[in-house]
């Protein structure tokens, strides 16, 4: 290698003797245009969180009407709904049951077999058949929820009348089968990502001492990956409380409370049927329709609720993986 | 690649704005629906560039349509609702009524149900509760299951005036939301009883005689069976003469319509 060769190899490169930061006076457009960039990324972002707040106060705003005039104890306790009649009475006890009825029976359907499911794809089968069936479980939570409302109204219904003999089919039951199935890809994703995250040592640490593999997942796995769980099983009951199509189609809408407390055979009704039943017909200013709305706050407040402690949980499992 | 899709999005436009067709928006209850859906594809065969929607999701929503002017004709299975109407006068639009065919409202029951009439006062105790064994009317010892049709369904509306005298239903009732699937709850469940139009009477599901008389095309027509109800189309103002909707409101009472009204179950109006 010759001289000549190193000091072109050594040459400065164009402008590399120009300050790191320009003023404005000195590059006017490349500030200009930084500043509109980031107003621009800005308004975007805005505007998504503007949205949920708008339908917040959308909704509110229409329910005040029926809020100032209603007496809210009567709304909340009172069991008998007849909007349409000539004197109307907007009790809400029965859809609030029903919503919650339906939703914990369905969680007690799905959080048994969700966090076993997520606890065999995580550790007990091989990453190969993990990496397929997961994929495909959360396919499950991309079938129409219209489609589950027919399977459980033409197949569903006329099966539990001949093999339970009730004598319904479109029953709290029905709606709880359904809304459990559409609970579960939730569950077994959310709880899945969380038990897999615990990583191996904690794993390793606990074979090191002796222990089997039950109890490595009851005792050690499990207990530290609690966070994720509970938020997967509160992500699975926001998904039940908010479904609409399958409890109108499948669970009956009776606007009762189910006599004894455990006789899931009964219709029931609940509060999202009520609104998607009842909306079209209600009559713009009216009183039923304020109503209706304000069922809707009820909802939004319900699932705001579970979406802050869900939140609240995960947050706590993302902080307790940090620590390790 | 700027010039393309600015080249793209003219020729959009353009081709927007050449299939300019005529359209014709309907939208109301599910009961006239099959009627309004007969019409417009006999329509789209003689009429090709003619856009028909026809939309079936309740006689309340229709009317809700036509007030707001969504639609060019509402069908309803019942009158126009006082609030209804003051709410569309109050908008500028005049509703008009245009009654296409007679209907009547047919209690079901399962087939393998020997009950065979009930008269309104059992119906009627039978939909408040009062009632809830089949064997109270003379039927098997079974738990009567009550299914009805939702609030914004005109069906609702008929029943509910001219059965229930306007009292409450029971709590237990359960509610549908369209005639096909009041037929299938009634069609698969051995105690239901529920109500439909008489177009969607078939073998798959009982009529029981109201008051002695059972529902047929010569009761209704006639007035004889208690529960029969006119079919309406309403529209904003009596439409233009010789324009679609005139075409479509009027179709009725020409042989074809009335051939595809009685296709379809329900009743004509004139006799021909």
């Amino acid at each position: 290698m010759d001289s000549k060769n190193l000091t072109l190899a050594l040459e400065p490169a164009a402008g590399i003797n120009r300050p790191l930061a320009l003023t404005p006076g000195q590059d006017l457009w490349g500030y200009v245009a930084s500043h509109l960039g980031r107003a621009l990324l800005f308004f975007i972002t805005c505007s998504s969180v503007l949205a949920v707040f708008l339908i917040l106060v959308f909704v509110i705003v229409r329910a005040v009407p029926f809020l100032t005039d209603y007496s809210i104890s009567d709304f909340l306790a009172s069991q008998a709904w007849h909007p349409t009649s000539d004197s109307p009475v907007f009790g809400a006890l029965t859809l609030i049951v029903g919503s919650l009825y339906v939703s914990l029976a369905a969680l007690v359907f799905a959080v048994p077999v969700g966090i076993m499911a997520a606890v065999f794809l995580s550790d007990i089968v091989s990453w190969k058949i993990r990496n397929v069936v997961k994929p495909i479980v959360e396919i499950l939570a991309a079938i129409p929820s219209v489609a589950y409302g027919f399977f459980a109204v033409l197949v569903l219904a006329p099966w539990m009348q001949k093999r339970f003999g009730f004598s319904t089919g479109t029953n709290a039951l029905n709606a709880s089968l359904i809304l459990a199935v559409m609970a579960l890809p939730t569950i077994i994703s959310v709880a899945e990502d969380a038990i897999s995250a615990l990583g191996r040592e904690l794993r390793e640490a606990s074979y090191g001492l002796g222990a089997t593999r039950l109890e490595t997942i009851v005792k050690v796995v499990l207990p530290a990956a609690h966070s994720g769980i509970i938020a997967a099983v509160v992500l699975g009951m926001m998904r039940a409380i908010g479904e609409t199509m399958v409890v109108w189609m499948a669970s009956g809408n009776a606007t009762q409370i189910p006599h004894p407390w455990w006789d899931l055979s009964l219709s029931i009704r609940t509060m999202t049927a009520t609104i998607a039943g009842e909306m079209g017909e209600a009559p713009e200013g009216s009183s039923h329709r304020s109503a209706l709305f304000a069922v809707g706050v009820l909802l939004l407040t319900m699932t705001f609720v579970l979406n802050v402690v869900s939140e609240y949980f995960l947050s706590r499992a993302k902080k307790s993986l940090g620590n390790n | 690649m700027k010039k393309a899709i600015v080249g793209m999005v003219v020729l959009g436009l353009a081709m927007g704005m050449a299939v300019q067709a005529e359209t014709l928006q309907i939208e109301g209850s599910t009961t006239v629906g099959p009627i309004a859906d007969a019409f417009a594809e006999y329509f789209k065969k003689v009429y090709p560039d003619l856009d028909i929607t026809v939309k079936k999701t309740g006689s309340g929503d229709g009317a809700a349509a036509l007030v707001d002017s969504r639609c060019d004709i509402a069908t309803m299975s019942r009158f126009m609702k006082d609030k209804e109407f003051k709410s569309a006068v109050d908008g500028g639009v005049y509703p008009v009524a245009h009654v296409v065919a007679m209907d009547g409202v047919c209690s079901v029951v399962h087939p393998s149900n020997p009950v065979k009439g009930l008269t309104k006062a059992q119906i009627r105790d039978i939909y408040m509760g009062k009632i809830t064994n089949w064997s109270q009317v003379g039927g098997p010892s079974m738990p009567i299951v009550v299914i009805s049709r939702d609030t914004s369904s005109g069906t609702y509306e008929t029943f509910h005036g001219l059965v229930m005298e306007k009292k409450e239903m029971g709590p237990g009732v359960e509610y549908v939301n369209s005639n096909p699937q009041a037929h299938a709850r009634v069609r698969t469940t051995q105690g239901a009883i529920g109500y439909v139009g008489i177009g969607f009477l078939d073998r798959n599901v009982k009529a029981v005689k109201v008051d002695g008389i059972m529902p047929s095309r010569q009761t209704i027509a006639s007035g004889v069976y208690p529960v029969a109800r006119p079919l309406f189309m309403f529209t904003n103002g009596y439409p233009e003469l010789g324009s679609m909707v005139h075409k479509f409101c009027t179709f009725y009472l020409t042989e074809k319509g009335q051939e595809l009204v009685e296709a379809r179950g329900f009743v004509p109006l004139t006799v021909y």
